[in-house]
């Protein structure tokens, strides 16, 4: 079994009044290798614990996680993470940082220089390697979380909104590299995000999660991210199927919000 | 004294043995405090009349070679902008010319030429005092009075007593400031009966009256005595407060030939040392606790009670049970700064661990750290700015703790210094002891500012 399978996966956590929140219920998903796949939803629909599961931090209350016929148990480097912010270590410069997951493996210094050469040509860093992080725009710094998460060659890399903090133009651009290095390396990426614009352009799949329980609501296949590498991705956002995607998926989120809103209310 | 009135409070009172205060106690409490109110607020007003004084003297004459610069000077909005206040470097330098022009006027220094506070009386003068006799009959009495320095020991010239009647005249050396009785008995009481003092230089004067005969007061007692006092003047005795060209001369001396055969330099190298050596031993076992309390639930379980209690005792009250159970040695000042820094160590290893963004410890072990790496290369130096921050308040406070246990007891030191001068009456040493400790912690304050802003850039920009 090849892939990343989530079978039957349950979150409920125990609150300290003696109630309980189902984060997520009987999420049941797939994923191909070199699969792009973006995860979509309002806040409170579970899916950075579903992420959190993926990467190994939490336990699910029920199901199983197999990556690559393994049962995912605990963090490693085989499922990499870019956080939205200040996940970098801002005692070290650009090099050492993305460097230091073949360095805590022991791989030896002129292969680790030889690596972070290589990335920081990719994600267009050539010029920073000595620069400490905090000297770095935003942008820049997701360029070296990124590049940090590719260093230790990962079957899978999860985002959890790392394009979030950026401005518009920027994002832009970081978009546009995401796209690049999926095509590039061809790693499985599952990417979660509040921007439905972004979930559009950076997957093949995109989930729609709905909140309590945490769910899958629905599944798109779209051909915008192919479509992306490489291209102005704003020519993409005048494709005629675009628009009215972008408009469903808008309001079945905004239904989602209204009930959730109403069901407080109530 | 109130007593218990209630059966409540006499079974309270009966418990815990606290005496009501009494109604005089707390009368002299409140006006202690109110009196004293009034001297802050007199010594602030007069500061901050210099301070007055000295921004017109800028404003006027200054100004416009100090205005500020570059980013700062375009911003319109400064009064509430936190960020566009900056020293005034004229001001701070003023301050301080302040402080010690009020010293040397106090102290009436010679380096202020001119500017002199009135002086205590010196030299000699004298008054003449005239008294009554059981029969009625007067008779006039001269005294001449010497008044000398501290340091001096003038001879003093009997008084001629040749062609007085009953009423003698008599001659009396006093210290400046000071007053000197001189008793009815010596000036005739003896021999006279119903000898009684009724004017001073032809004042009538009765017991217990004030009588200033020019360079003093004279003070008849209810006995009938003269308590004679000379003018004082308006400043300070060195014996309070020492000029500052005296106390840069017993530096000077102090700096060549020691006190007590202790060099001054060696004194402070002394307190440093042990400051040093204390902190240092603090950090060695305050740093790993703290790290194990931020890792691990059972030492956080553990060592909770003993450093939540510990942290409030402060370390001065743990001098006379270290005296107890380590004596006067250097076992017992160190085991005294040891302890003072390492709560503060702890608490701020503690703290650094606890701060570590959770993301950064996700990150690492996605990267495949282990919990060793993840340890060295993360959590240690993401700590390192809250480690700093309590090594500075850790020096400070060991600096502090270090003077104070001296003064209870050392052989070296600059509190010993400084206690042992006191106890002769040596303010010079005193204060250069004083100015010497403040430089030193503003010293150390300094060293770690600059230490931290070099070791470690990123702090405040994660």
């Amino acid at each position: 079994m090849s892939g990343l399978n989530i079978n039957d996966v349950s979150m409920t956590f125990e609150l300290p009044n003696g109630g309980s929140v189902e984060a997520l219920k009987n999420i049941n998903l797939n994923i191909q290798k070199g699969e792009l796949v973006s995860v979509l939803g309002p806040s409170g629909c579970g899916k950075t614990t579903l992420l959190n599961i993926l990467a190994g931090f939490l336990a699910p209350t029920d199901g199983i996680i197999n990556l690559n016929g393994e049962v995912v148990k605990k963090p490693s480097s085989e499922r990499g993470m870019v956080f939205q912010q200040g996940a970098l270590f801002e005692w070290m410069n650009v090099s050492k940082n993305i460097g230091f997951g073949p360095k805590m493996k022991g791989t030896p210094q002129s292969e680790i220089d030889e690596k972070v050469t290589e990335l920081l040509d990719i994600v267009g860093l050539q010029d920073f390697a000595d620069k400490m992080i905090y000297e770095m725009s935003g942008g820049m710094q997701q360029r070296v979380a990124l590049a940090r998460c590719l260093a230790n060659d990962p079957d899978v890399i999860l985002m959890d909104e790392p394009l979030g903090a950026l401005d518009a133009l920027t994002r832009e651009k970081m978009q546009s590299l995401v796209l690049d290095i999926w095509k590039k390396t061809g790693k499985t990426i599952i990417l979660i995000t509040h921007s439905v614009e972004e979930a559009l352009l950076l997957g093949e799949r995109l989930i729609v999660m709905a909140p309590r329980p945490g769910r899958i609501h629905k599944e798109y296949n779209l051909p915008f991210a192919e479509l992306g590498v490489g291209a102005d991705l704003r020519e993409i956002k005048r494709h005629k199927k675009f628009g009215p995607t972008r408009d469903e998926i808008l309001n079945m989120i905004w239904n989602m919000e209204e009930e959730i809103m109403g069901r407080a209310e109530s | 004294m109130i007593n218990s009135i209630t059966p409540i409070t006499a079974s309270i009172s009966n418990f815990f043995w606290f005496n009501m205060p009494e109604g005089s106690e707390v009368a002299g409490l409140l006006s202690t405090t109110i009196w004293m109110v009034f001297g802050i607020a007199i010594i602030f007003i007069i500061y901050m009349i210099f301070s007055a004084a000295s921004w017109v003297i800028h404003k006027f004459f200054i100004d416009s070679r100090n205005k500020a610069k570059g980013y700062t000077s375009l911003k319109t909005v400064t009064f509430g902008d936190e960020s566009a206040v900056v020293a005034n470097r004229f001001a701070s330098v003023a301050s301080v010319v302040a402080i010690f022009f009020f010293w040397g006027l106090a102290t009436g220094s010679s380096l202020l030429g001119p500017i002199q506070l009135p002086a205590p009386f010196l030299g000699k003068t004298s008054f003449e005092y005239t008294a009554e006799d059981s029969y009625g009959k007067r008779d006039k009495g001269t005294v001449n009075l010497l008044v000398h320095t501290f340091n001096d020991k003038p001879k003093l010239e009997k008084a001629d007593n040749s062609m007085s009647g009953f009423a003698k005249n008599s001659a009396i050396k006093v210290r400046e400031r000071r007053t000197a009785l001189l008793s009815a008995k010596k000036i005739g009481a003896k021999e006279t009966e119903g000898f009684n003092i009724i004017e001073i230089n032809g004042q009538p004067i009765s017991r217990n009256e004030k009588i200033n005969f020019g360079n003093g007061e004279v003070l008849l007692t209810s006995k009938g005595s003269m308590q004679i006092r000379p003018y004082a003047g308006m400043t300070m005795e060195a014996l309070y407060l020492p000029a500052p060209e005296d106390v840069w001369k017993s530096f000077l001396k102090l700096n060549k030939e020691g006190y007590t055969n202790v060099g001054l330099w060696e004194n402070v190298f002394w307190s440093l040392i042990r400051v040093i050596l204390g902190f240092s031993l603090g950090c060695l076992f305050g740093i790993p606790l703290g790290f194990a309390m931020g890792l691990s639930n059972w030492f956080r379980g553990w060592f909770d009670p003993i450093v939540e209690f510990m942290r409030p005792v402060p370390p001065l009250a743990l001098i006379p049970l270290i005296i107890i159970w380590f004596g006067i040695g250097e076992q017992g000042k160190i085991s005294l700064l040891f302890l003072a820094a390492l709560w503060i160590m702890t608490i701020a290893a503690r703290a650094g661990v606890s701060g570590v963004n959770i993301s950064k410890v996700h990150a690492a072990y996605s990267l495949g750290a282990t919990k060793k790496q993840l340890l060295l290369k993360v959590i240690l130096p993401n700590s390192l700015p809250e480690i700093f921050t309590g090594a500075r308040v850790a020096m400070g406070v060991c600096w502090g703790t270090v003077v104070a246990a001296e003064l209870v007891a050392a052989e070296k030191g600059a509190g010993k210094m400084i206690i042992a001068a006191s106890k002769f009456q040596l303010t010079d040493i005193v204060i250069i002891g004083i100015i010497i400790i403040g430089i030193i912690g503003f010293a150390i304050e300094v060293l770690m500012r600059k230490a931290e802003s070099r070791l470690i850039p990123w702090k405040g920009r994660g």
